[in-house]
């Protein structure tokens, strides 16, 4: 499997897939959409991979998507329609990862917002580093949550903190997360990668149409809603990238100030 | 008949039809029509045959006709030779119960087949859709009276005129199907339903399916006096007096169709 932008190592029953993109924080641009649903289905497909874990290389999971590469397109003052964005990159992601009948483990190597952190509540499981921290960053870049975030995380923080952290935006460190309930381990950083080969071989070694049952049983009540939080989401996402302070916080991101907005 | 594209087989009293051209998506076809009617001919005939389940395989009951067959006819071909016409009025008016086993793809010509079913097990990976309207032309073989009556007017018109698909779990929200299953299931526990339908009386299990589907073509007033008088006939059938004994002497009847 030749992928640009993720690697992808089966090793002992597991398939290892790392968003490469290290310098960019593992930030989404087109590609490595593309090639994440790629590896996903290989791991789908192959009898050999028992359980998947999604990683990062570097210092980032993954911080969503990649503003830099829709620059030019900001810049030319354009609505970038981003509901199609979503359905077209992201909610497939997140659709396969939850549906995907092998149990997929988030490996969170460190910083996690946006559509990354998506990625990781669409996983089933979620080890985080002591260097892990979690952003649910869309509003300060005056979007609404997307790629699942506002259906995961109103299930697991409950909706009292999910409202909290929709609306502030405040950057969650990894021994909060395991607190909420928003991650399943936190491992010291320089154990962090041998510590999650242990559950995932673990689980690679489990009876594997159980697990995928099981996850089938715990997910049914909720999956269903899921497609349609996503399809909400990608309406809610259009509008509000159609708006001022969109294009005023992605400007204030590429020159690194504080967003002035307006409320329009 | 020497089967192609159906396999047919007999299951105590269900007659089993499975849709068998897994490399075309199960498209019907000019022979699958003739076959399809060649079987239920077969099975409305066999008096041991109670109640019929008609499937294709997990990824297609069926994807829709042939269209590569449909491409080079005319409107006169059509007219002439009723392309599909003979199967839709003989499933149409078939007067055993059919229980049709759904997964996959369920589209079109197939899902007008699967709408002329009285009972609609479908697998959660179930896709429904009439798209006819991708390629220019419309449903035909009475997708847009079906659906409309079944779903509405508002869902039907999104589905016929823009195409739109929908899953087994909103299918079966809109009532267009009876029942949602795991995948891995969905034919046993079709078979499991239609063996429940064969156990019972096949002369009230006629009357009745006869009666349900007069609730679409007649009035109200009608269609209660159509009941009616179908309810009065059971009153002179042998298994009337049989499954009112059983149930007074607390044991399972025994139904012979008389």
């Amino acid at each position: 499997m030749a992928l640009e932008t993720v690697k992808t190592e089966l090793k002992n029953g597991v398939l290892w897939i790392t968003l490469n993109r290290p310098d960019k924080l593992n930030a989404f641009n087109e590609q490595m959409g593309n090639d994440l649903l790629e590896a996903l289905k290989e791991g789908e497909r192959n009898i050999e991979a028992r359980c998947i874990v999604v990683t990062g290389e570097g210092r980032a999971f993954s911080v969503g998507e990649d503003l830099n590469a829709n620059r030019a397109a900001y810049e030319s003052g354009k609505p970038i329609l981003l509901g199609e964005v979503l359905k077209r990159k992201y909610n497939p992601i997140v659709q396969r990862t939850r549906k995907m009948e092998k149990p997929v483990i988030a490996g969170i190597n460190g910083v996690t917002a946006g559509a990354g952190l998506g990625l990781a509540l669409a996983c089933d499981l979620r080890a985080a580093s002591d260097k892990a921290t979690f952003h649910e960053a869309f509003i300060k870049v005056g979007l609404a949550p997307d790629s699942g975030t506002s259906f995961w995380l109103t299930r697991i923080l409950g909706p009292a903190k999910a409202m909290e952290v929709g609306l502030l935006g405040e950057p969650i460190d990894s021994t909060t997360a395991m607190s909420l309930g928003l991650v399943n381990w936190v491992f010291r950083d320089d154990r962090f990668r041998e510590e999650v080969a242990k559950i995932a071989e673990r689980l690679a070694k489990g009876p594997t149409k159980a697990l995928g049952l099981t996850k089938r049983a715990l997910n049914r009540a909720i999956v269903v809603d899921m497609d349609s939080a996503l399809e909400y989401e990608t309406y809610l996402q259009d509008v509000a990238g159609r708006t001022r302070d969109h294009a005023e916080g992605v400007k204030a991101f590429f020159e690194k100030r504080d967003a002035r907005f307006s409320g329009q | 008949m020497e089967y192609q594209v159906l396999a047919v087989s007999r299951e105590g009293p269900m007659g089993l039809i499975t849709i068998n051209r897994p490399d075309a998506m199960n498209a019907l076809n000019a022979r699958m029509v003739t076959e399809l009617i060649a079987a239920l001919d077969e099975f409305e005939k066999d008096d041991g045959v109670r109640c019929v389940v008609i499937t294709g395989n997990e990824k297609a009951f069926s994807a829709g006709a042939d269209i590569k067959e449909m491409a080079e006819m005319t409107a006169v071909q059509m007219a002439m030779t009723g392309h599909f016409f003979p199967l839709w009025d003989k499933v149409g008016r078939f007067p055993k119960p059919i229980v049709g086993a759904l997964s996959g793809f369920v589209l079109g010509g197939g899902l007008e087949l699967a709408m002329s079913c009285d009972v609609l097990v479908a697998s959660e990976t179930t896709q429904l859709g009439q798209p006819e309207i991708d390629i220019g032309i419309m449903p035909g073989g009475g997708g847009t009276q079906r659906l409309a009556r079944t779903v509405g007017k508002y869902k039907a018109m999104e589905m016929i005129l823009a195409g739109k698909r929908i899953g087994a779990e909103e299918a079966k929200t809109l009532g267009l199907v009876s029942r949602v299953v795991p995948r891995e299931v969905y034919l046993t526990e079709a078979k499991r339903v239609a063996s429940e339908i064969a156990s019972k009386s096949p002369v009230a299990v006629r009357q009745a399916k006869m009666a349900v589907n007069k609730a679409f073509e007649m009035g109200l007033a009608d269609g209660l006096d159509f009941e009616r008088e179908l309810f009065y006939l059971l009153f002179s059938s042998e298994d009337k007096t049989e499954g009112m004994k059983a149930f007074m002497e607390k044991r399972k009847p025994e139904f012979r169709g008389k």
